[in-house]
């Protein structure tokens, strides 16, 4: 995995450990539970733009599938939370899998729509079959994941059990990306017909990611749906989509670990920018469009580029990986 | 009324929404043919003629006639401009980068037409009044017929400008080869500005001679980026005469799913129906240049 990311890896362990006990403000805590429900969405986005040069508009579907038929089964069947949670992983990764294979067959913009399309028939369906899904006024009573007797009821015990989640996804992300499965995504990124030629089996890696990265989203809904415990469409529509991809983008499309600081970073900003709620979409818009033509290695490592043009030691290495990009 | 008057009535329908879904189609191909971008902003394009239309007419009080020709100007002008600010600075971008920045463009018109109109939604009057006219019991209304004579009259406009002019020969040779384009002398990249300010047009007027029919508010593009992109990849990526045909298909596809199986599912049907053309004919119907 690397000294670097063992080090970063350790440095968001403690941060994560030590946070709730410096804020106090149940609020502030909500919000950084956020925080590490959505980097598992954005985790796997981004190993999904940046590793295998593949793009989705419709994580927020993903994400919808993970928390509805979690939040259906255990509310309106009964079923212990941690069996939906299984139920929707293989609801939401075999869904995955029908939409990527025939579009992922194609070039990069036919995954593009066919996810905007499916993101757009998801909301529909959440919004027209009412007897599940309560319809655009959604459903409640969702109950509270449980360990014996240990109920996950507080914000408190909910951070720690989101944030233990989070780790591990990372953790299993960056094992990946420097596996032999990592090196051919990378492959792909830079040349597909290369890595073709070289013996990849370029499709078959950028479904597994594809998949990969909806189950990431649903594993975030399903932890969505047990801690709002109400769950309507408007979550998921396609704005949340774009929000999603701009914290990818902001963090930087081929970093795991920017994907958790513009997550954090775009979700604490829209938090104090609620005010403006309704013109959300200009700021995505804007923000994305100023980074992909200024900043295209996202906002982190692009002003630290700025700041130490020439002379810095290590930035032999970002120039190569800039070169690589042409 | 009977089924064969219900459904022929559908049929009407069908072909008036599909030929929008068609013009769509058509300014996504030709994007598509000079530069190989699928402008995912060009639903907005259509929006925005709708929305300026409107704003023209009831707000600056300009007459039907002028606000049209105003307003396919002005989107134009906006296409030129994103092409411009967004598209021309990138030097040799990825697929990734592209759909980013132009669904980046997409939420920004969005955005601002929200901003400027907020969120209800408006209307324009008809072009020649609402008298309907009958044909074997069912109803065509007469901006049915100016949507199918405009439509019309830009595919004839489209063929001409395409096969006789100058500038839409160059733009036909950067659709076969960019780089043998640009050896013999064509300057691409204006060509690539032209492409964007032409298919902006093309949106704008789908948007206000359907705006009568369908309204209009900020929130439209989206839906007919998807359906018109729906009928291009039916008809095949890149092919004109294609994205005709698909459009209409798509139209009457739809408005007998909506009229037969369920109004909800309206807008899911052609989303279906492109899923199911990815699975299954991904080159499209009439053939396409591009397949994997």
């Amino acid at each position: 995995m690397g000294k670097k990311n063992l080090f970063s890896l350790l440095v968001l362990g403690i941060m994560v450990m030590i946070l709730p006990l410096v804020i106090s403000n149940p609020y502030y805590l909500s919000i950084l539970i956020f925080v590490g429900i959505y980097s598992l969405i954005t985790i796997g986005l981004s190993l999904l733009m940046g590793y295998a040069g593949q793009i989705s508009l419709g994580q927020a579907a993903f994400f919808g599938i993970g928390a509805y038929t979690s939040g259906i089964l255990s509310t309106k069947f009964s079923l212990s939370p941690w069996l939906a949670l299984i139920i929707a992983i293989f609801v939401t990764g075999g869904i995955a899998f029908l939409i990527g294979t025939p579009a992922l067959r194609l070039k990069g913009h036919y995954l593009a729509m066919a996810t905007l399309a499916f993101g757009q028939i998801i909301f529909i369906i959440l919004n027209e079959e009412i007897a599940y899904t309560g319809g655009p006024s959604g459903f409640g009573q969702i109950p509270y994941f449980k360990l014996g007797n240990f109920v996950f009821n507080s914000d408190f015990r909910y951070y720690y059990f989101v944030w233990s989640i989070v780790l591990v996804v990372l953790i299993f992300s960056l094992n990946l990306i420097h596996s032999r499965v990592g090196r051919a995504l990378r492959s792909i990124h830079g040349s597909e017909i290369a890595a073709n030629v070289l013996g990849v089996n370029t499709a078959k890696y950028k479904i597994q990611v594809f998949v990969l990265s909806a189950i990431y989203a649903s594993i975030a809904g399903t932890l969505y749906a047990h801690f709002v415990t109400f769950l309507s469409p408007g979550t998921f529509s396609f704005s949340f989509s774009i929000a999603l991809l701009t914290m990818v983008v902001i963090g930087g499309m081929d970093s795991i670990w920017g994907a958790i600081m513009g997550t954090a970073l775009l979700t604490i900003l829209l938090e104090f920018l609620r005010i403006f709620h309704d013109y959300d979409i200009l700021i995505y818009g804007g923000v994305l469009l100023l980074i992909m033509i200024f900043l295209p290695e996202g906002v982190f490592k692009g002003l630290f580029n700025l700041i130490y043009k020439g002379n810095f030691p290590k930035n032999r290495l970002i120039k190569k990986s800039l070169e690589s990009r042409r | 009324m009977s089924l064969g008057n219900q459904l022929l009535q559908y049929l009407f329908t069908g072909i008036t929404i599909g030929s929008i879904y068609g013009m769509v189609a058509l300014g996504f191909n030709i994007i598509y043919n000079s530069t190989g971008i699928i402008n995912l902003a060009q639903g907005e394009f259509v929006m925005l003629g709708g929305m300026i239309t409107i704003f023209l007419t009831t707000v600056v009080k300009l007459p039907l006639f002028l606000s049209f020709f105003l307003s396919v100007l002005l989107v134009t002008l906006i296409g030129a401009i994103f092409e411009r600010l967004a598209i021309h600075p990138l030097k040799s971008p990825s697929v990734i980068t592209l759909i980013i920045i132009t669904i980046a463009g997409s939420i920004l018109f969005k955005g601002g037409a929200m901003f400027l109109w907020g969120k209800e939604t408006f209307t324009l009057p008809s072009f020649s009044g609402e008298k309907p006219i009958f044909v074997l019991g069912a109803i065509i209304l007469p901006q049915t017929l100016w949507i199918l004579g405009i439509m019309g009259g830009v595919v004839l406009l489209l063929i001409f400008f395409f096969s006789f002019t100058r500038a839409g020969k160059a733009m036909k040779a950067c659709a076969v080869n960019r780089r043998a384009a640009n050896l013999v002398g064509i300057n691409v990249k204006l060509m690539v500005l032209f492409s964007f300010a032409l298919s902006a047009a093309i949106g704008a007027v789908a948007g206000i001679i359907i705006t009568p029919i369908a309204l209009m508010d900020y929130d439209r593009g989206t839906m007919l980026a998807i359906k018109g992109f729906c009928a291009a990849v039916l008809g095949g990526l890149g092919s004109n005469a294609g994205a005709v045909i698909a459009g209409f298909l798509i139209g009457i596809t739809e408005s007998l799913g909506a009229g037969f199986i369920s109004s909800g599912y309206k807008d899911a049907i052609a989303l279906v129906v492109l899923l199911a053309v990815l699975f299954f004919r991904p080159g499209g119907i009439l053939g396409n240049k591009e397949h994997t």
